[in-house]
């Protein structure tokens, strides 16, 4: 391993730990205000959707909203797997399953 | 053996049994997390960095999406502040998620916040996060995390490994489209959390603004999306708030 190498590790995992430990490290010493509480639900839905919408509607970073977006068709047929059975698995399955055949047959 | 100590028994049993179902309500997201794994695994090996770096930033950083992104920034050959201020970047979401889990998880020693932290993904966040939530009043719910975490660990680590070992007979695995297996994981996980009309308009901004957003640098229209989500959910939640006591009176 080159010394670079062992620079970008080192310096990626003290930022990434570092993120994820800061308010655990003093959780016993501090409370988080009401108002701040009572926004703390809004966040898982808010990020995993940031996260999701661009991948699927962008995935070559324009925005594609066609049925040749094999991203997009992927990500409808999970989430009326998803809404339809409440099944993890099953909106994952049907995801990748459309995703191929949309691969082999368009 | 059980009979000499009943009590310590049924608590070792309880721990057992929040470490097992941890795992089990994982399984799902260890196959959103394969096709993830393997592609790093395949994208490192063309990249041009060594493989045990490969190997030793997913068994440290263990952070997915940082770890795709900086394996793309090193075959494009950018300088070492870029990644990990990339990294900082990418992954300042996990702060989010660890302000959620605090009021559950603050009662614990180091000893366990520290391992907890260190494994806290999108997945393992968002699976233990509805455990937590729910009313019973198990002392043992952190080692639901535990079993979650482990599970992801473990399996991210062989799906790498099996990845870089098969690279360079795959070389261009991104062309397979695997990344799917993201997008599909995330909108499994979303759907749980979608339960009321604020969180909806919170979901559907930000879905917008992460569009508009998208074009910023380092992937920080993430972060931004984020929180113009929560505000919109936060101002829906007082205007029906407002709405119903208007209607009371």
């Amino acid at each position: 391993m080159r010394g670079e190498e062992w620079l970008m590790i080192v310096g990626m995992t003290a930022v990434t730990f570092g993120i994820r430990y800061l308010l655990f490290a003093f959780a016993d010493r501090w409370q988080l205000p009401p108002w701040l509480l009572g926004s703390l639900k809004f966040i898982p839905p808010a990020v995993l959707t940031a996260i999701t919408v661009p991948a699927v509607l962008m995935p070559n970073g324009t925005l594609d909203v066609s049925p040749a977006n094999a991203y997009l068709v992927a990500a409808v047929f999970s989430l009326l797997a998803g809404l339809l059975s409440r099944n993890l698995l099953a909106t994952i399955a049907a995801g990748l399953l459309a995703f191929f055949a949309h691969r082999l047959l368009w | 053996m059980a009979a000499v100590s009943s009590v310590p028994t049924s608590a070792r049993t309880a721990k057992r049994r929040e470490l097992l179902a941890g795992m089990r309500d994982t399984l799902p997201l260890l196959l959103g997390a394969f096709p993830f794994g393997l592609i790093y695994g395949a994208l490192a090996a063309s990249s041009g960095l060594s493989s045990a770096a490969a190997i030793l930033m997913a068994v440290c950083v263990f952070a997915g999406s940082s770890q795709f992104i900086a394996v793309g920034l090193v075959a494009a050959q950018t300088p070492v502040a870029i990644i990990v201020f990339t990294t900082l970047i990418v992954n300042l979401r996990h702060m989010l998620y660890s302000a959620t889990l605090l009021p559950y998880l603050q009662h614990l020693p180091q000893k366990w916040r520290l391992p907890l932290a260190f494994w806290l993904t999108d997945e393992t966040f968002a699976v233990t996060i509805h455990r937590f939530q729910q009313e019973d009043a198990s002392p043992y719910k952190h080692w639901y995390q535990l079993g979650s975490s482990l599970a992801m660990y473990v399996n991210w680590q062989f799906w790498c490994l099996l990845g870089l070992l098969l690279g360079k007979r795959i070389p261009d695995a991104q062309a397979w489209g695997l990344d799917v297996a993201m997008p599909v994981t995330f909108i499994g996980m979303l759907i749980p959390f979608v339960k009321s009309k604020p969180i909806a308009v919170c979901v559907l901004t930000a879905g917008a603004a992460s569009l508009l957003t998208w074009q910023l640098p380092y992937k920080s229209g993430i972060l931004l999306a984020t929180f113009m989500g929560i505000a919109a959910g936060l101002l829906a939640q007082r205007l029906s708030k407002q709405a119903a006591d208007g209607s009371r009176r």
